[in-house]
């Protein structure tokens, strides 16, 4: 695999050099609390609380943000961001609450935000001070993203906003959302518009969260709803009717393709956390005894745990390869493989591991002779969430067959 | 030892990959290929050798065939990486020729220390070559070489050797009291007898060849020793091939399900078409970094090179299959005749997938490395 660090600039070099220096004496300690396995899933005060001081403070040493402007309360650096990532991801540190924020909203609000809201609204986000939910998905639009029907009436300077938007990750805890509604509807995609809304301050002054419970019996995610929330016009993302575009930057960045890279930090050890590769795979199978011998003697199974380790492999090489422009014939033919790989890629592997697993793959976190703790049949289940998040599979299978192989769009 | 990020794929590298494609795209296109190979279509025609002696010579003259000879013997000891790219391209235009074979005889000669190094001149000076190791049922372990060498004579027949009716040299793993050796011998040698096999691909020709006590000089006292070292490079250099071809037939497809209509609608308008091409470019893109990765590997990280090729193999193979099936499939009636071109890279995938061992294969030796080797 590749060496970090041998292609830095010299700005990304000594960008990295002060960034190990810092996390090495500033990594925070292990949480009190138990962390999920991912920020979408925080459900306690405790939780937050202790990942928001860790977001606040890699922020202030510089290593969120780093690749947008200054007066944004950016790093006003080039190229840096990957670098932050890369080192944090080697000092294990815990992941990051607002990723919502981080991975969407800024992106979405640097590319089409009038200046006064970036100045506003982003030296919190990259502070993690304020958390950032997604209001796209509506009861009766899913995969028909524009068929959204929740509504916005102009009244003067400000807009009367009232609908119903659905699994919105994080809300329970939100100052913010991006918005996706609609200003016209005579029109289907030139009657979408793009806001910014505040979600905590208006609680119970046009907005309702209310907590709907997964397959898995988590929570972590909501339905929001608008009953006449006023917000003024300056929040408003780029013209009027443009919301469709303004989506599709959020999409793109949602998906790993975007073109800013989003801050991300993880790898940190705690009791709960739980990794779907194939490394802890193949590990569950060298200790799940069957028929006197181990799963991982089993050679269908072996078959099985290879062409994960070999789909995992092709993926790592594949972002690799993202870079050397000499070996694609076509820019946006990897990236936009990103979330359908990965999240295939996890959803088999967990299936696999439960297959491992046999019988016990029965038990739940609350028994104790569930192997792992019962991870892995509530990671299978999770796993559903990202292969339908954030356009499902399918979607996504449209888009590379439409975009990078030119066929017909199936609509 | 680590590998450089962008896989030491260097602008000298890209431009050979370049301007290779530039070289079958202007000589080599697929109704020319069709031309060539494809004029007898009788199921029970005679085993020939077809391919354009010209275009070779060509690719001779551009020093292709002795990319991987090192420069201490008059080659160009490009990194794999960068013959990797080549390869791909060669694979797209499915050209017959014995750059596949000579290269993969080139790795092995290299790893046979100074015994090797006179053939490699001799490749270097335009001689090409072939390995023969595989017993009649196409085993994949040197160790079953049917051929014996007693006193530096060959004797025995050596099955499944590729582009044996185009090489000037073979490469023959035998067997003595003192274990498995290699030898290099001209396929015009005294007691060197080639039968042609009838085979389903038209891209390549494939024969058995019968030694008679063949007199031929030993490169390698220890055979297992060299392959093993050279057997990555190779495995990778074969999954660059399926990787161009799966290409080459999916952009065809493409273009075809993007002009034919049905139901009023280009047939790429229907999901049932749609998504199975965008699991054959997944399945090629994956492939095709696990091969850079691999030759990568072969190049800096000599210690991962057995894992990481297994990888590309096992990637490759299962590809080249799907890629083949769903071309013919997506291109329905006119995909099932003989002059859709298809089916033309449809046989060489077909003979790829298998030659150095499919997907369950080289899982199966993966998982020796992964699973049991790492207590």
């Amino acid at each position: 695999m590749a060496e970090v660090g041998q292609m830095d600039t010299p700005e990304q070099a000594e960008f990295r050099q002060s960034a190990r220096a810092w996390l090495e004496d500033n990594r925070p300690a292990d949480p009190i609390v138990r962390l999920p396995l991912t920020p979408l899933e925080i459900m306690t005060e405790g939780q937050l609380s202790y990942l928001q001081a860790w977001q606040k403070a890699a922020y202030d040493a510089g290593l969120v943000g780093c690749d947008y402007p200054v007066e944004m309360g950016g790093g006003g650096k080039n190229d840096c961001q990957r670098i932050a990532n890369e080192e944090m991801l080697a000092a294990r540190t815990p992941y990051m609450p607002n990723v919502i924020g981080l991975g969407m909203a800024a992106p979405t609000v640097f590319y089409h935000g009038q200046e006064a809201v970036k100045q506003q609204l982003l030296p919190r986000l990259f502070s993690g001070e304020d958390i950032w939910c997604q209001g796209f998905s509506e009861p009766g639009a899913g995969s028909d993203l524009a068929s959204v029907q929740t509504f916005a009436e102009r009244k003067g300077d400000k807009w009367v906003i009232n609908g119903h938007k659905v699994w919105t990750s994080l809300a329970h805890f939100a100052d913010w959302m991006i918005l996706l509604l609609r200003t016209d509807k005579s029109v289907k995609h030139d009657g979408l518009s793009y806001f910014v809304v505040p979600i905590r301050s208006a609680l119970g002054k046009g907005v309702t969260v209310r907590p709907l419970i997964k397959m898995t019996g988590e929570t972590g995610f909501n339905e929001v709803i608008f009953e006449d929330l006023e917000v003024d016009d300056g929040y408003r993302l780029d013209e009027l009717g443009k919301g469709w575009q303004v989506a599709m930057t959020t999409l793109l960045h949602e998906r790993g393709a975007g073109d800013l890279v989003t801050p991300r930090s993880g790898g940190m050890k705690n009791k709960s956390s739980h990794v779907s590769n194939a490394s802890s795979l193949i590990s569950l199978a060298k200790r799940t005894i069957r028929s006197g011998s181990t799963a991982a003697d089993d050679p269908l199974l072996r078959d099985r745990m290879m062409q994960q380790l070999v789909r995992e492999t092709g993926m790592a090489a594949s972002q690799r390869r993202t870079r050397v422009t000499a070996l694609q014939d076509h820019p946006m033919r990897l990236p936009l493989q990103n979330k359908l790989l990965m999240s295939e890629i996890a959803q088999d592997t967990a299936g696999i591991a439960t297959e491992v697993e046999g019988a016990a793959a029965s038990l739940y976190l609350a028994d104790d002779a569930a192997p792992d703790g019962g991870q892995w049949p509530m990671a299978y289940m999770n796993s559903f969430g990202f292969t339908i998040a954030a356009g499902t599979s399918e979607v996504q299978k449209n888009i590379l067959g439409e975009r990078v192989l030119g066929m017909a769009k199936s609509k | 030892m680590s590998q450089p990020d962008d896989f030491g794929f260097t602008e000298e590298a890209a431009l050979l990959k370049e301007s290779a494609r530039k070289f079958f795209n202007e000589k080599f296109t697929a109704d020319v290929l069709h031309n060539m190979v494809a004029g007898d279509p009788s199921p029970d025609r005679a085993p020939q050798v077809q391919w354009d002696e010209d275009i070779w010579q060509q690719m001779v003259d551009l020093g292709w065939s002795l990319l991987a000879v090192p420069e201490a013997q008059g080659g160009v000891g490009m990194p794999l990486v960068g013959v990797a790219g080549l390869v791909e391209e060669l694979g797209r235009a499915a050209f017959p020729c014995p750059l596949l074979s000579t290269l993969a005889a080139s790795y092995i000669l290299s790893a046979c220390g100074s015994e090797g190094e006179p053939a490699l001149t001799e490749i270097a000076e335009g001689a090409t070559a072939t390995l023969v190791f595989a017993d009649e049922n196409g085993s994949l372990e040197p160790k079953a070489t049917p051929i014996g060498v007693s006193s530096g004579n060959l004797d025995g027949t050596g099955y499944f050797v590729q582009d044996a009716g185009k090489v000037s040299h073979l490469l023959v793993c035998a067997r003595s009291d003192s274990g498995l050796s290699l030898h290099w011998l001209g396929t015009d040698a005294a007691g060197v007898e080639r039968t042609q096999d009838s085979i389903v691909d038209l891209t390549r020709d494939q024969a058995h060849i019968h030694f008679n006590n063949a007199q031929a000089q030993q490169v390698s006292a220890d055979a297992s020793a060299a392959l093993e070292q050279a057997l990555p490079a190779l495995w990778t250099l074969y999954a660059a091939d399926m990787v161009g071809a799966g290409e080459w037939l999916l952009q065809t497809t493409v273009d075809y399900v993007n002009a034919r209509q049905q139901f009023d609608k280009p047939l790429g308008f229907f999901q049932a078409v749609k998504h199975p091409l965008v699991d054959v470019m997944v399945m090629i893109d994956q492939a095709k970094s696990l091969v850079y990765n691999a030759a990568c590997a072969v190049d800096c990280e000599p210690e991962m090179a057995r894992q990481y090729a297994h990888m590309a193999q096992a990637s490759a193979s299962d590809m080249a299959d799907y890629s083949g099936s769903r071309a013919v499939q997506c291109h329905g009636g006119i995909g099932f005749t003989w002059e859709c071109y298809v089916h033309l890279f449809f046989k060489r995938q077909r003979h790829s997938q298998m030659l150095w061992g499919d997907g369950p294969w080289h899982r199966a030796r993966l998982a020796e490395i992964v699973i049991d080797a790492v207590a």
